[in-house]
């Protein structure tokens, strides 16, 4: 864990609502993994007061990637930010995803701009089948930044299966019958509840990234419990997590 | 290069400068000296600990707010056990001061922790939270109660020789009877301010960000209320006060003192930047040789009305 101030090389707009800020960081770059995160502090003034945290969406070489939608105060600042900016980064936080276990197929889930990790873990993944599953309001709402062998689910049915990506899953089952399959899941908590249950219930091999409201990013501030399995013990979302087993916690 | 005398002094308590890192705000230290020099710091005041550990408030625990947040933890901590074995070893190793803060739900708890923790040679001082907003038992019920501050100070007092430093709540409405009750019942030094209780709401649901309704307010917007506290304190009662309240930098830490804090504690800005201390410890140096100041607490109260 450290702090670095780190130069921005583009803010891309990708879609109606969809950024990728991209940055210049050969020490951030070499030390985080996927599922981490960083927590931005996205102005140099007290204004906005705290740091924001993001996930790493990709490292690409010495640059960072970051996926973020337009979102409050923050987020509309660093959708500004222009080549040459510096941005204070605190990095590497967090546990990632445990992806190099044994099994066939990574299955990677995400609600709207829970696609935000994937491309870094679709880029570190050898020796592995791909398949990702992203959900969404409407088509404006996806992206396959980054991403292999993507499968859209949209509320309206303006792009790929209709209804909600946990329904597509299951739409999809039967294709994964015969291989071993661990699923990589990030979104909105409705939608990951809904998975949990799902994959407990059918006993399948399933890691949730979580996220909640944050101070400090590195555990000293006790600001971001989640429910444990375990009776009468939070965890810390960013210091245990945010990538957590599916029957860790309780969502 | 500069002989300037950071040093100052709380009762029998000398500490290498006044910059004191707050309660709750870096854990047991461990964390935060990824991005710092303990060694460095003044003095390091941890978490809130009870005799017994406390799971703390469901979440939603914190919201940022203009120029602040809120927080409702609900004193999560370790207890006194685990504190004792697993997180003493840590800021034993550490060459700053430790100042324990005790927190609890009645008189006899404060009594017994304080008594435990007074072996524990590490431990160098206590401060004695009687201001937590975010609790259901103890915290503001004592805070608020100028009869059991002045209590909790006698029977703590009379357990130990160590400096006993009463940190109290802003939510009062006159802070400096608080500050002379500590003073008459043998505290040596109060620390001014804990959290002033806020809320914020979800104008779409209608319902609390916090999961607590309440929370304590902390960072920049309570400044000017700190600030007006420690000023109170000082002209009304003669007790080493140390200022809390919304330091970011140098600047804020040098107006506390002006105003008549000893020493001075930073809180949520560890949370933004866990360097902070040591930033601002440079700081006050060069102020003080810009001013031509070689004993920082000459800075005292040497306000000028
Ligand atoms: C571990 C982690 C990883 C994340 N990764 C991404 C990502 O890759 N892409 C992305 O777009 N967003 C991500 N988020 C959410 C992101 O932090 C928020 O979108 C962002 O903080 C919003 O800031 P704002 O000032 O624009 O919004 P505002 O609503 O104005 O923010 C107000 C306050 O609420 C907090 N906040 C608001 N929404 C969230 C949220 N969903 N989670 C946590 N805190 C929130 C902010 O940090 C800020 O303190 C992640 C959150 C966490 C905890
Ligand atoms: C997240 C958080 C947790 C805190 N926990 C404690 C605590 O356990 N005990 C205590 O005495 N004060 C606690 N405080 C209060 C701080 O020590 C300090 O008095 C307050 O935050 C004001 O200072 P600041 O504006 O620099 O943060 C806490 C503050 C925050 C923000
Ligand atoms: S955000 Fe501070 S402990 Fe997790």
């Amino acid at each position: 864990m450290f702090t670095s101030k780190v130069p921005v090389e583009s803010v891309e707009k990708i879609q109606e609502n969809i950024f990728i800020l991209k940055a210049f960081s050969p020490q951030i770059a070499s030390a985080i993994k996927p599922g981490q995160f960083c927590n931005l502090k996205v102005s140099e003034t007290d204004f906005p007061l705290l740091r924001r945290p993001f996930s790493i969406s990709d490292v690409d070489g010495d640059y960072i990637s970051f996926m973020f939608n337009k979102h409050g105060e923050g987020t509309r600042i660093l959708s500004e930010k222009r080549n040459g900016d510096v941005i204070d980064i605190l990095a590497p936080l967090g546990n990632g995803f445990t992806y190099e276990d044994d099994y066939d197929t990574a299955v990677m889930i995400g609600g709207g701009l829970g696609a935000a990790p994937f491309p870094f873990l679709t880029r570190r993944l050898k020796n592995k089948k791909i398949v990702t599953l992203i959900g969404g309001r409407n088509e404006k709402d996806v992206t396959d930044w980054g991403l292999k062998n993507v499968f859209y689910s949209t509320d309206d049915g303006s792009i790929g299966f209709k209804g909600n990506v946990v329904e597509l899953l299951i739409s999809k089952f039967n294709d994964f019958k015969d291989s071993e399959i661990k699923i990589f899941s990030c979104g909105p908590t409705p939608m990951l509840k809904a998975l949990q249950k799902f994959t407990v219930d059918n006993n399948i091999k399933c890691e949730i990234s979580t996220e909640c409201s944050m101070a400090c990013g590195f555990g000293i501030c006790q600001g971001c419990p989640i429910d444990s399995a375990e009776k009468d013990k939070y965890y810390l979302v960013c210091k245990d997590g945010p990538v957590f087993d599916a029957e860790a916690i309780v969502l | 290069m500069s002989n300037i005398d950071l040093s100052v002094k709380i009762g029998s308590l000398i500490l290498k400068n006044p910059l004191m890192l707050a309660s709750g705000t870096v854990g047991y230290g461990n964390e935060i000296s990824n991005f710092t020099d303990l060694s460095k710091i003044g003095a390091i005041v941890t978490k809130s600990v009870s005799l017994k550990p406390r799971k703390g408030n469901p979440p939603q625990r914190i919201v940022e707010t203009p120029s602040g947040m809120l927080n409702a933890i609900g004193l999560a901590n370790v207890g006194l056990e685990e504190f004792i074995k697993t997180k003493i070893p840590f800021l034993k190793e550490v060459d700053s001061t430790l100042i324990c803060n005790i927190a609890a739900s009645s008189i006899e708890e404060y009594v017994e922790c304080t008594k435990t923790l007074d072996g524990e040679e590490t431990v160098k001082a206590f401060e004695i939270n009687v201001s937590c907003p975010n609790v259901k038992e103890g915290g503001l019920i004592f805070g608020n109660d100028i009869i059991s501050v002045g209590k909790i100070t006698e029977k703590v007092r009379a357990v130990t020789n160590k400096p006993v430093i009463i940190k109290l709540s802003p939510n009062v409405s006159a802070i400096s009877d608080f500050a002379k009750v500590v003073k008459d019942e043998g505290g040596d030094a109060v620390s001014a301010i804990n959290t002033l209780i806020g809320t914020s709401f979800d104008i779409y649901k209608r319902t609390p960000k916090i999961k607590n309704i309440t929370g304590g307010l902390s960072g920049p917007a309570i400044k000017p209320v700190a600030l007006a506290k420690v000023l109170e304190i000082s002209r009304k009662v003669d007790i080493p006060i140390i200022g809390i309240g919304g330091i970011m930098n140098w600047k804020d830490a040098v107006e506390f003192m002006i105003v008549g804090a000893t020493a001075f504690q930073i809180g949520t800005v560890n949370f933004i930047n866990p360097n902070a201390g040591i930033e601002i410890i440079d700081g006050l140096k060069s102020y003080c040789e810009q001013m031509n100041i070689s004993k920082i607490s000459e800075l005292t109260a040497s306000y000028q009305l």
